[in-house]
């Protein structure tokens, strides 16, 4: 837009390069002598504005950083204010501002499952032999702890991953970074078992080829739901009682048939493949072992709410999932399961792959949207909602990974013998993550209705027999249990009626010789760091918490920090924007309900 | 000629509040009822001249069947609502949000407004801790120019000038906020100075700003002399001379020295909303 103030400074030249590819299809937002009205420019720079998080990418691996004049070239052709934009780039975890000290940022887990198995020490090791390291929230990775991401200029990013925990050193990961591979990380010690529906191609099937995903009964649930028709998949669906696996367990068929429902076009369909939840590696497992399962998941998707564009929003910090699911969607072009007239019918879909770039919060619908629009990923105050507006204003479903899924399974089989597995209304199976002091850590599936003792069991039981202290269901906006839920039965109902979450499945377990105070204070400093700062609630009694936590570890809380902790965790929960401040002070006040700061008290 | 298009017709709604029937027009929002029916509520990011983004939560009201409170400020009202103003639920996350933010910024030189809702919540952050020992935003001011200071301890994010400068008024986008969370502040990109910013000295940014952290230059520096004093302080309105717009200005004077310009953010014209000419170019009248 000519009426934007721009800086002087100027991009390199691979920079530019960089940002000219990106757009070479639409070409920059200028406006064109002809064109004296603003309108016609304001909507030329809406259809750019989504390209603002991908050229941010751009500039990053190009330049190692968020360069003036990168940015600046980047707001010229998109047509962006620069102040925008600088706030969207300071937003993410993964965009340096400043110019960088090294070629290579090695970005270090130190969260709650990381911590047990000596990120730490691993963190000083790299800085001791001269790398420029960053301590990061969850990798998703907590089945081979600690975790490294390596952040690489002008190449592709690297994640280093042990054989088991507490066993990558700085010594593997010079080899990581000379070798130059991905390690392929899906730890699913039910491999090839019978009876896995979820899982049942992860680790079996070449996850790179579509020959070998189409043998395994790959596109069958597509070509059943072209020929049944929208509303009998929405009907299948509905029947087998699925709800949403990202956390909130909300009915699928019923979004769907909301959205369906709405008059308003163009519809969208977005997969939350953002999974940043401490704890949590399932949806990565499912891309990296089966990533073509997703793809076909959101074309069905697609086509019973009737949406011709899907959006996949990956977490940036899953560089082999980015590049299986990249392949899936080009081999799934080719062989004409996405693009037009797909399998020889009248429907059209295609999905566009976005890379997020370390924020947590933007695994919150309406948070995401604004990521992909090319906003900052804060949240939008809810209603309206995103079945009527969600991405981009427009009707939208949004899915989890591991939900949609499921929904290959329903087709397949049928809702109503789908709905026979599990209990009552928590039907199908469950994927659940298994990390902290079991011996085979990993991603389990298994139906609705198991207890969680077996759950740990089939993992193999604890390390060395040790007793447990507490085991984190549900990640970091879950809460704490003790030994006595060993015999809770894994439902929607059981578990709400005990006043616990499955969240997104994760079952971290602790022993009696961890550390839990200094747990729990990592996970009140995983809210400080992650909350989007936009409401007052959450920004400030985030950090508020975070630092009563820091005195009951340093043995020095005030009297009255129990009664703060529970006044903040009330209004957290009754005024902040999302699910983020609302969940904040859970896990915290389980664990001192239970008595697991006590060392320090 | 174009034709205007007219919209369907709006219907009347009926809700609750604090007990009392009250007839609204659908598409309403709480705070409109709470402000037409005289129920005090506090806002700090609401202002009537621009877009809600309902971010500092301190309208917040019960709403029966909500999980949480809602933001009265953005919700609209519906038919049948039943909303409570004043609940204990209400006043708790009230009180606590300023004392967040009291705990964590100066309010010191907020609106008188905003002082008395303080009072009116007891708000007291001391059990936080003391200001040395927890995060504050803490800084020294920017004082970039003449016309301007950006005091940003004293910026309790309330995206209002962000709204001033950008699509509410001014299409300058001259700040937006960066950075995330605690650290989220107001900025220019790359925090370049004002001068070398977009910024085309409106002045809007200061005329929203409900906590003294966007001040002219002149109140700034008569406050750290200790100078300043509102009381005596007369307001005189008048009809902005430099074009045929017709912006009314709302000149502050003290002490026979024009040292502030305002325009009220009801008036048809200007919304509140003035140029660098009217809110700044006012020295000629007194050398």
């Amino acid at each position: 837009m000519s009426d934007l103030k721009f800086g002087t400074e100027e991009p390199t030249a691979e920079e530019k390069t960089a940002i000219d590819e990106l757009l070479s299809e639409i070409g920059p937002a200028e406006i064109k002598l002809d064109e004296r009205f603003v309108v016609s420019g304001r909507t030329r720079v809406k259809d750019r504005r989504r390209l603002l998080l991908p050229a941010l990418h751009e500039l990053q691996n190009t330049s190692g950083w968020i360069s003036p004049g990168g940015l600046n070239y980047a707001c010229k052709v998109l047509g962006i204010p620069p102040a925008e934009a600088y706030g969207v780039a300071t937003f993410y975890h993964l965009f340096s501002h400043e110019s960088p000290e090294a070629k290579d940022l090695i970005h270090v887990c130190d969260d709650v499952a990381c911590r047990l198995f000596g990120a730490e020490t691993l963190i000083e090791d790299l800085k001791d032999s001269g790398h420029k390291v960053k301590p990061s929230p969850c990798l998703g990775q907590c089945e081979r702890a600690p975790s490294v991401l390596i952040q690489r200029t002008n190449k592709k990013d690297l994640t280093a991953v042990a054989e088991s925990n507490n066993s990558l050193t700085a010594v593997n990961i010079e080899q990581v970074l000379t070798s130059e591979t991905l390690t392929p990380q899906m730890t699913v010690p039910q491999k090839g078992s019978e009876g896995l529906s979820l899982l049942s191609r992860v680790g079996v099937v070449d996850p790179e080829s579509i020959e070998g995903y189409m043998k395994f009964n790959g596109y069958d649930a597509l070509k059943k739901a072209l020929t049944i028709g929208p509303d009998k998949v929405i009907e299948e669906v509905t029947t087998s009682k699925l709800s949403g696996r990202g956390g909130a367990a909300f009915p699928t068929g019923v979004k769907w048939r909301a959205v369906a429902d709405q008059v308003g076009r163009p519809r969208h369909l977005v997969c939350n493949a953002d999974e940043s939840e401490p704890g949590t590696f399932k949806d990565r497992t499912i891309m990296e072992g089966d990533p073509f399962a997703l793809i076909e998941a959101m074309t069905i998707a697609g086509f019973s709410i009737g949406a011709e564009q899907g959006w996949l929003y990956l977490r940036g910090e899953y560089p082999v999932a980015a590049e299986r699911l990249e392949n899936a969607i080009t081999e799934s072009r080719k062989n004409g399961f996405l693009g037009e007239n797909i399998a020889g019918t009248e429907f059209n879909f295609d999905i566009h792959l976005y890379k997020g770039a370390g924020a947590y919060i933007c695994g919150e619908e309406t948070a995401l949207f604004n990521s992909i629009e090319g906003f900052r990923g804060e949240p939008r105050n809810k209603p309206p909602f995103p079945t009527t507006h969600g991405l981009f204003g427009e009707p939208t479903a949004i899915n989890n990974v591991e939900t949609l899924v499921n929904v290959l399974s329903i087709l397949t089989l049928g809702g109503d013998k789908y709905a026979m597995q599990g209990t009552g209304n928590s039907t199908g199976t469950r994927l659940f993550c298994l990390s902290g002091r079991v011996v085979n850590p990993g991603v389990y599936e298994h139906p609705f209705g198991i207890t969680l003792r077996e759950v740990i069991e089939t993992a193999g039981g604890v390390v060395n027999s040790k007793k447990i202290k507490a085991i984190l269901l549900g990640g970091a906006a879950g809460s704490f249990v003790t030994s006595n839920y060993l015999d809770l039965p894994m439902t929607l109902e059981d578990t709400r009626e005990a006043g616990v979450s499955l969240g997104s499945g994760v079952v971290m377990v602790f022993d009696e010789s961890d550390d839990l105070p200094d747990t729990v204070r990592r996970i009140a400093q995983f809210f400080r760091d992650e909350s989007c700062g936009q409401c007052v609630p959450c920004r400030v009694g985030t950090v508020r918490q975070e630092e009563v936590l820091a005195r009951f570890t340093r043995n020095a809380p005030f009297d009255t920090d129990e009664e703060l902790l529970e006044d903040l965790s009330v209004v957290m929960k009754d005024a902040s924007i999302c699910g983020l401040g609302h969940t904040a002070s859970g896990a915290v006040l389980s664990a001192i309900n239970l008595g697991l700061l006590e060392r320090t008290r | 000629m174009n034709e205007i298009p007219v919209g369907a017709p709006r219907s009347q709604i009926e809700v609750q509040i604090d007990g009392k029937q009250v007839k609204a027009v659908e598409g309403a929002t709480i705070l409109n009822i709470c402000q037409k029916e005289g129920i005090d509520t506090p806002t700090l990011c609401w202002a009537e001249n621009l877009t809600p983004v309902n971010v500092c939560r301190v309208c917040v009201v019960e709403v029966e069947g909500s999980r949480t409170l809602v933001p009265s400020c953005s919700r609209p009202a519906e038919d049948g609502m039943v909303i409570s103003t004043d609940s204990d639920r209400v006043r708790k996350s009230r009180k606590l949000v300023f004392e967040l933010l009291d705990s964590s910024v100066d309010m010191d030189r907020s609106t008188t407004e905003v002082k008395e809702w303080m009072e009116h919540y007891e708000v007291d952050s001391s059990r936080m801790g003391s200001k040395n020992e927890i995060a504050t935003v803490a800084q020294p001011p920017k004082i970039q120019d003449s016309l301007y200071v950006r005091d940003y301890e004293r910026c309790i994010l309330c995206y209002k000038c962000v709204e001033a400068c950008g699509e509410d008024a001014q299409y300058t986008f001259a700040i937006a906020t960066a950075g995330r969370g605690f650290d989220a502040h107001i900025s220019t990109e790359f925090d370049v100075s004002l001068p070398d910013s977009a910024c085309v000295y409106c002045g809007n940014c200061i005329g929203v700003c409900p906590t003294g952290a966007l001040v002219f230059k002149t109140e700034h520096d008569m406050r750290e002399e200790g100078t300043w004093d509102e009381e005596t302080q007369e307001v005189t309105t008048t009809v902005c001379s430099f074009c045929g717009v017709g912006c009314n200005l709302e000149l502050h004077v003290q002490d026979e020295k024009i040292v502030k310009v305002t325009s009220p953010a009801d008036h048809s014209v200007t919304s509140g909303h003035l140029c660098i000419k009217g809110r700044f170019g006012w020295q000629h009248v007194q050398s």
